[in-house]
């Protein structure tokens, strides 16, 4: 053990991956882990966390650079080899089938066979056997589909145990977990370090990292940008590291000069198909000149009010209501001209079409309206003339308006949807995570239209999981908990982050009565 | 990212030529293996086609119905619907464009446009039953396209072999159509008909339409992402069975226009084929109508070129199947080529990279 | 109308159920193992096709029927190991690959058979053999149930022990788990080691196999020689039959026999001077109602790419 070298049980070195599109995800990235230590992978959406992590578990191949395990170099061509050497890999969406059983799962890949048959019996037995080891009980009969989510994570955990790994790879996995699933979660973490397991934990949640790890390497775009025991970092220290800056934002802002009200929510209740209330009985008011921010943790029920105001999902039960008109049964071409636009959460799958270029990406809301068609055609000249104003006015950083959308980064493309969704005249703005694992100018450049359109007058629903980014641009805020409204501040101005923390956390509940106070009529 | 969209561009171009060339390598392969004299074989099929007047009009003839099919299947596949269903429309739409052409007695010059018309009507219907069927219950448009396609085979059957047979004909065929209704040859030597402007008219108009249109535009942004068509308010059922209706009319006319202008009865015992011939021709022309005629000239050379070949050797026509097949299956395959592809984009980024870094030293 | 309800209501008919369905069966059992690993495959008809045209020129030339139907799989599955490779490794458009190997089938078995009889339309000219009908003892002595289950072809009975061993190795092998396992999460299944080509390849090679049988049938059993297009669209139906049962096997076996008997039945209304054009539509509408009623495939589409930056 006098060896440095060997103090490492894992050492990535020099990793660059570049993807096939262009993108360069990790650039001369460098991690080493210790043996038992829980070591932390941290960095922004969009950082080259899992990235890095899909080399080290054979799912992507890197351009350059290698990995050094137990002192020995490997070629980690595939899961199959990294579960050889003992690296198993919990991913952030669940690697399950889920119409099949747990112990079908647990022992998918290494099926205990009897006469040339599948031993089903032998593998409830192996399941049984390892949840007891380790102390995470599970119905080994059930099928995946009916767990809650903290279950499926724990079959995860437990089917590379079954594997025999030493090293697990975490990917953001309290991102879908509850509060005390979480909470549970950290529990089997540190009993599996004191068996002697290292654990890779990618996180972009400084607080959980501080409470968990030992080590952590944090990335900002696809490069390392610091390595430190956590003892020695602040959660400021560590953000800075992140971001390049001190995350606390600060926006130029005029209070709001509020009038009508343009959009009322009333008791809005939306069941999936399973008859889980997504959304329970979630009724708010917006005014012109307001931003009413929505801050939860994400699948708490934002996607869902979205896509119901703005007539993606059909209406259940409860009434919407734009300038007193109840709109849920119009068409979406209706909203769009009365004046609701919409920032979607999930950018590549509706807010662009990435094979088809910027400019009929711009031009989706309005190509059929008069004044771009000309003799029965579209009127091309008009239309570029429109693109070309906008890809300059929102600074889209492209090769020319026939650029495929493919082609450009993630903020960009971010960009251009807001250009679209800007430029309608809009009198409602829904937008969901509009700044989500997009660079920190383009966020920047978002966030300051955002209040640009609330001061000539748009209300602006503005719904995010970056706390700091809701507080700050957010004129006045709901918190969300598991599909129901659990807080709601008039006034975001002396709000801070731990307030809003508890409530999203569940931790604290305000009464009927303060949460009524966002419904005006 | 200028070069990254270049790479993309010359890639498409080269894969469809590469594809061609595998495909009529294959060919000659083949010929020289079942042809016992295969350089005569072979001359025959490449040069045979333009060795007279009446081979090169062949060319045309042969291309004429498939300039309507491939248009047609150019609006109904940017849609992102698998719908095999003009072929079906071209037979069914052919069937009912000989009952009023055999039936009615209507002015010259009327009397085509009335039954082109009804043709066409016949094939939208065809092609929209797929759609519909998709829209309401999603049933799969391949395989519910290809029953339909069966369907119009025997209807179409029942109807020349109960309605409109002509007992002296001395095989199954309809009544001769009446002479006003037949379309006029345009040269004196071959038998290259008026529905040849019609069918460049239709190229010209499809182009526009699917290219040029707010109707094309929603087409085309459904079938590369129905998702974000619906998000920007775009009706994507309404689309999606209008433009297929659409495609059917224009494989309905092919089908009408093909009767009035090549044949003096309708004599069909089977489908012809010139939908699954639409199909490739599309793809070819990378669902853009503006690349179909020289797509269709492409295979109706293949397809004169195997018909001399097969009447002056022993390689038999159908060797055009075999080409057509895999021409699609390589012009259908992602991956063929990437890999070269994707060498040239990680190339090219570094560059970049390079570049990027040098300027930043140059600036510090 | 009584001349139908008394063929129908014949222990004539039910036998000629099983007849016309065999091809069926084999062929939805196929579709049913490539779409349990999550392969969209319409590709059945070039198989089947090609594997009919093998199966008569080997046992026409070998006078060997066991070569036939070496010959007959060996060339299905050559068309399955080429919608593989370009649609598993080439990641081609499945839907268009498909379409490609049909008119592969629908054309290359014409010209082979030309090349090899000189005719375009039918085998009849090259001595091909058939598969033979066999009588199970004692069955075949029970009044009824002997005359409906006796006497078929070797085939019709490998047809249904073909949905009992297609019913084992889905859902009693790891083969098996590990085919449902790729089709429903690719991710899963590699995140875990398994390969989830070579499994989908391996799912389309049963498939073709079997497919082919089905193939072989046709030209070795329900008719004596192979004839142009003789598939006439029932690779397609195996996929509407498969899709009806929801990819379990029993369901499937059953929709194949409900579309046969719409078939059987349009055979006999055939017979019976009705336009024969009408009757032969029968089968098709028959699947066109069928697809509607189970809409389609519900399975989403297993390769849904990847959005590749994080």
């Amino acid at each position: 053990m006098n060896n440095v070298k060997d103090e490492y049980i894992l050492s990535m070195e020099n990793i660059t991956k570049i993807y096939g599109n262009g993108f360069m995800a990790n650039k001369n990235v460098n991690l080493r882990v210790k043996k038992g230590e829980i070591h932390a992978l941290i960095g922004e959406n969009g950082a080259g966390k899992s990235t890095l992590m899909k080399v080290l578990f054979g799912q992507e191949q890197p351009e350059e650079g290698k990995i050094i395990y137990k002192g020995k170099e490997v070629k980690i061509t595939n899961p199959l080899v990294a579960l050889d050497h003992g690296i198993g890999m919990v991913h952030q969406h669940f690697m399950l089938a889920p119409s099949l059983t747990v112990a079908e799962n647990m022992v998918l890949g290494i099926e205990p066979k009897n006469k040339g048959f599948f031993d089903y019996a032998e593998a409830v037995r192996l399941t049984s056997e390892v949840s007891k080891k380790y102390n995470l009980p599970i119905d080994p009969n059930a099928k995946v589909k009916d767990l809650p989510v903290g279950y499926k994570q724990r079959v995860e955990i437990l089917k590379i145990l079954l594997r025999g790994v030493d090293v697990l790879i975490l990917d953001e996995p309290t991102a879908v977990l509850t509060p005390q699933e979480t909470d549970e979660l950290f529990v089997q973490l540190r009993e599996l370090r004191k068996q002697g397991y290292t654990i890779i934990f990618i996180s972009h949640k400084l607080k959980e990292v501080k409470s968990l790890c030992d080590n952590l390497t944090v990335l900002r775009n696809g490069r390392v940008t610091g390595i430190a025991s956590v003892a020695d970092l602040s959660e400021q220290d560590i953000s800075r590291l992140m971001v390049g800056r001190d995350v606390s934002l600060t926006i130029e802002k005029d209070s709001p000069k509020t009038k009508k009200t343009v959009l009322k929510v009333r008791n809005l209740t939306y069941k999936n198909s399973d008859n889980k209330a997504l959304v329970s009985n979630v009724s708010f008011s917006i005014r012109e000149g307001e931003i009413l921010g929505i801050a939860g943790v994400e699948g708490n029920g934002q996607r869902e009010i979205s896509a119901l105001i703005t007539g993606l999902e059909e209406k259940q039960s409860g009434d919407i209501y734009l300038f007193d008109e109840e709109i849920s049964s119009q068409s979406i071409r209706k909203l769009r001209e009365k004046g609701v636009s919409h920032i979607s959460e999930d950018r590549m799958t509706f807010g662009t079409v990435a094979d088809a270029s910027v400019e009929e990406n711009l031009i989706s809301d309005r190509f059929y309206k008069k004044e771009f068609n000309k003799n029965g055609l579209l009127d091309a000249k008009k239309i570029a003339d429109l693109s070309n104003k906008l890809i300059k006015e929102y600074l889209v950083k492209c090769d020319s308006k026939n650029a495929e959308i493919k082609t450009l980064s993630g903020g960009n493309i971010q960009k251009v949807v807001a250009a679209r969704e800007f430029s309608a005249n809009p009198k409602l703005i829904i937008a969901n995570q509009p700044t989500r694992g997009i660079d920190v100018g383009a966020s920047e450049f978002i966030r300051k239209k955002l209040i640009s359109l609330r001061d000539k007058g748009s209300a602006v629903l503005l719904i995010s999981a970056d706390l700091t980014e809701v507080i700050t641009v957010s004129d006045s805020l709901l918190v969300m908990n598991e599909g129901k409204i659990v807080a709601y501040f008039d006034d975001t101005n002396d709000l801070t982050e731990e307030t809003v923390g508890e409530y999203m956390l569940g931790i604290k509940h305000q009464t009927a009565e303060e949460i009524g106070g966002c419904c005006y009529e | 990212m200028n070069k990254v969209i270049k790479i993309e561009n010359q890639f498409r171009v080269i894969r469809v030529a590469l594809s061609i060339a595998i495909a009529l390598a294959i060919a000659f392969l083949i010929i020289s293996f079942v042809s016992n004299d295969p350089l005569f074989t072979m001359y025959n099929f490449i040069i045979g086609p333009f060795t007279s007047i009446n081979r090169i009009g062949n060319i045309i003839e042969v291309m004429t119905p498939l300039l309507f099919t491939a248009v047609g299947v150019c609006i109904m596949y940017s849609a992102n619907q698998i719908n095999m269903a003009s072929e079906g429309a071209f037979f069914l739409g052919g069937v009912a464009t000989a009952y009023i052409a055999v039936t009615y007695s209507i002015p010259a010059g009327l009397h085509p446009v009335v039954a082109i018309l009804a043709g066409g009507i016949v094939g939208a219907f065809i092609c929209g039953i797929p759609a519909l069927m998709y829209v309401k219950f999603k049933a799969l448009p391949v395989v519910s396209s290809l029953m339909i396609n069966y369907v119009c085979l025997y209807l179409g059957l029942f109807i020349i072999n109960y309605i409109i047979r002509d007992p002296e004909a001395g095989y199954m065929a309809s009544y001769k159509f009446i002479k006003t209704a037949v379309l006029p040859d345009l040269f004196s030597r071959t038998n290259v008909h008026f529905g040849l402007i019609i069918g460049l008219a239709i190229v010209f108009i499809g182009y526009l339409y699917l290219m040029k249109s707010k109707w094309g535009y929603s087409i085309r942004m459904i079938g590369k992402n129905p998702n974000f068509a619906k998000y920007s308010g775009i009706n994507v059922p309404a689309v999606i069975i209008g433009c297929q209706l659409l495609g059917g009319f224009i494989a309905g006319i092919g089908g009408a226009v093909e009767q009035l202008g090549m044949y003096t009865r309708f004599q069909y015992q089977k489908l012809p084929g010139h939908g699954f011939d639409g199909v490739m021709i599309a793809i070819l022309a990378r669902y853009n109508p503006k690349y179909v005629p020289l797509a269709a000239f492409f295979l109706a050379y293949i397809r004169v070129g195997a018909d001399v070949m097969a009447r002056t050797s022993d390689v038999p026509v159908e060797i055009v199947s075999i080409i057509q097949a895999v021409i699609i299956i390589f012009v259908a395959s992602e991956r063929f080529l990437e890999g070269w592809k994707l060498k040239k984009i990680v190339k090219s980024t570094k560059e970049a990279f390079v570049e990027e870094e040098d300027n930043a030293v140059k600036e510090a | 109308m009584d001349a139908i309800f008394s063929s129908i209501f014949s222990a004539e008919f039910v036998f000629s159920v099983l007849r016309v369905s065999t091809p069926l069966i084999f062929v939805s059992l196929a579709a049913l193992v490539v779409r349990n690993g999550g392969v969209m495959c319409i590709a059945f008809e070039g198989m089947m096709l090609f594997s009919a045209l093998g199966a008569v020129i080997g046992s026409a030339f070998a006078q060997n029927q066991i070569v036939g139907v070496l010959l007959g799989l060996i060339m299905g599955m050559a068309i399955a190991a080429i919608f593989a490779y370009f649609v598993l490794v080439l990641n081609s458009n499945g839907v268009l690959t498909g379409l490609a190997l049909n008119i592969l089938g629908s054309g290359g078995t014409v010209f082979m058979l030309y090349l090899i009889s000189g005719d375009k339309g039918s085998s009849t000219a090259l001595k091909s053999l058939m598969i033979p009908n066999i009588n199970i003892p004692i069955i075949k002595n029970i009044p009824i149930l002997g005359e409906i289950i006796s006497g078929h072809n070797v085939l019709t009975y490998v047809a249904l022990l073909t949905v009992v061993f297609v019913y084992l190795l889905i859902n009693k092998t790891p083969l098996g788990l590990r085919i449902r396992s790729v089709g429903e999460n690719p991710h899963a299944a590699e995140s875990v080691g398994i390969k989830v080509v070579k499994t989908k390849f391996i799912a389309l090679m049963i498939g073709g196999f079997i497919a082919s049988l089905g193939g072989i049938y046709m030209s070795m059993g329900y008719l004596p020689f192979f004839t142009r297009d003789m598939m006439a669209g029932r690779g397609f139906m195996g996929i509407a039959a498969q899709n009806l049962g929801q990819g379990l096997t029993f369901p499937t076996f059953i929709a194949a026999l409900l579309f046969g008997s719409a078939e059987a039945l349009s055979n006999i209304m055939q017979s019976l001077r009705l336009p024969s054009e009408l009757m032969q539509m029968v089968p098709y509408i028959f699947t066109l109602v069928g697809l509607m009623l189970v809409g389609g495939d519900k399975n989403k589409k297993a390769s849904k790419k990847e959005a590749k930056n994080e």
